[in-house]
């Protein structure tokens, strides 16, 4: 049987001032003598473990503990490119006499972030695109289509003319509407959407996004078709702004750090990670602890080795040889999920699971329909 | 024409009226079969082609497949960056049928995918209530 240290050291990935150790997981059978490693369901529930560290409606951050990096991995892809969201596809340009051009105005709307009722979302269906194949594709539906439009002129404020003859300079002061802003777009319910989206209409989660510049007697006009879609066909449907992980950093003290040159040594990594302490009476007593005859001096304590970037500064002084040794934990993913405000981050995680969990049971179904 | 260029200009059809009747008004698409076993496989050693599949299937797979004692070498590749298919190799000991050991694979990983979708949810809702009683 295998002790519990030599199963913690297999975790650590070891970095080095230039190089790493140690990088590739063996937990698989016939790896090591004598022990197994075969999938087992029971001591995955039983490892496996989540913690939140925080949970804001569009930013949460969480670490998953006892994972293989593969599987990490396919929750933060599908987070990025298979979670669907809604966001515009089609728009047709009725008038645009602004500065912008027509396919950069669109490329812009495209962009934009839409939120509104969640169930009414979640109810959205996919709209299919004409193909060679199938030249007819979805037709336009209340169930595959938002209708936004954008209608907007720029005028005169009375007396405006005047006061640019006099010098005014200011926009706000000579023109309205010179600024087109996200919120300036309106949606039209359409069919069923009208009760499903009654509470919470479709519209831009930032209204103050600026889309174009207009000035007097430039309009635009335009009718825009939002569809559902996913990141991997293109990134205006990625739900998250961010979503990253990365693994838990582990700062080991071998030999003892004290006095000035703890002071520089916690210099060495991020605020709040390294604390300074005094060295305890009991500690400088203890023999072979490093500690004797230092009692009252500030010895280096690893206080919150999370907050740290692994920027390995402490590895480029002298003093520190042999002192210290970084590492990180090979199974421990403190995952970022920064939503673009369509979806809550916690639930966007939780699709991305079931997503994959679809993806492997739609694999089976068809690997069923090969064997028959 | 290219489909992009297509004109989609049409006019829009309402869903009918009734609410409530018709909850899932998109026409039920038949699945279309995404597997492939690629030329010289045997019972026992195979590669299978996923279509519209990259990484995120294939790694995970990958791993919970090579998490089974039965198999001697699986390993997944992308022939092609423009070609959306993902080969994955199984080759298995004492005559196993890598078929069965792919439906293995695809049950584990569901049953993986369970158990991080109800830890993280009870995970959550602790962290949520304990920030609640505290605010």
């Amino acid at each position: 049987m295998v002790s519990q240290t030599e199963l913690d050291r297999r975790k650590i990935v070891g970095i080095n001032a230039e190089t790493v150790t140690n990088v590739t997981s063996t937990d698989y059978p016939g790896q090591w003598p004598g022990e197994d490693h075969s999938w087992d369901l029971d001591f995955f529930k039983k490892t496996f473990n989540v913690q939140f560290h925080s949970n804001d409606e569009f930013d949460a951050s969480f670490s998953l503990i006892g994972l293989d990096a593969s599987v990490a991995n396919a929750f933060r892809r599908i987070l990025i490119a298979e979670v669907p969201t809604v966001a515009i596809e089609d728009i047709f340009v009725i008038h645009n006499t602004s500065i912008i051009q027509d396919e950069v105005l669109c490329h812009r709307m495209g962009l934009i972030p839409f939120r509104g009722s969640r169930d009414g979302l979640r109810w959205m269906h996919w709209f299919r695109k004409g193909t060679d194949e199938d030249p007819e594709g979805s037709t336009h539906n209340d169930y595959n289509v938002c209708i936004l439009n954008l209608q907007i002129e720029c005028t005169w404020q009375p007396g405006g003319q005047n006061r640019a003859v006099n010098g005014e300079t200011d926009p706000n002061k000579l023109y309205n509407n010179h600024n087109v802003y996200a919120r300036d777009i309106v949606y039209e319910p359409t069919g069923q959407q009208i009760s499903r989206f009654a509470d919470d209409p479709v519209r831009a989660v930032n209204p103050d996004i600026l889309v174009a510049k207009l000035r007097p007697e430039q309009k635009i006009n335009m009718r825009m078709y939002a569809m559902k879609g996913i990141g991997a066909d293109h990134a205006k449907f990625s739900p998250v702004a961010t979503a990253s992980y990365r693994l838990l950093p582990t700062i080991d003290i071998l030999k003892p750090i004290l006095g000035l040159q703890a002071q520089k040594f916690a210099r060495c990594f991020p605020k709040g990670v390294i604390e300074l302490q005094p060295v305890t009476r009991e500690e400088a007593q203890r023999k072979g602890s490093g500690y004797e005859g230092h009692e009252g001096e500030m010895k280096a304590v690893v206080k919150d080795p999370m907050r740290d970037t692994v920027s390995r500064e402490c590895l480029r002084h002298d003093e520190f040889k042999g002192k210290v040794k970084l590492g990180r934990v090979r199974d421990h993913f403190i995952f970022r999920v920064e939503s673009t405000g369509q979806w809550e981050s916690d639930e966007l995680f939780l699709e991305s699971v079931k997503l994959l969990k679809i993806k492997a049971q739609r694999m089976k179904r068809g690997l069923a329909a090969l064997m028959r | 024409m290219p489909s992009a260029t297509r004109d989609t200009d049409a006019t829009m059809v309402d869903a009918p009226a009734e609410e409530g009747a018709v909850e899932s008004p998109a026409p039920e698409e038949a699945e279309e079969q995404r597997i492939r076993v690629l030329s010289g496989s045997t019972e026992e050693a195979a590669s299978f082609e996923f279509e519209n599949e990259d990484h995120t299937l294939g790694n995970a797979l990958r791993y919970i497949i090579m998490k089974n004692p039965d198999v001697e070498f699986c390993g997944y590749s992308i022939p092609h960056p423009s070609e959306a298919k993902m080969h994955l190799r199984i080759q298995t000991y004492d005559k196993v049928s890598v078929y069965d050991v792919l439906e293995k694979g695809l049950n584990d990983l569901s049953d993986l995918c369970e158990v991080v979708m109800d830890k993280f949810t009870i995970a959550r809702d602790e962290f949520n209530a304990k920030k609640a009683s505290t605010t």
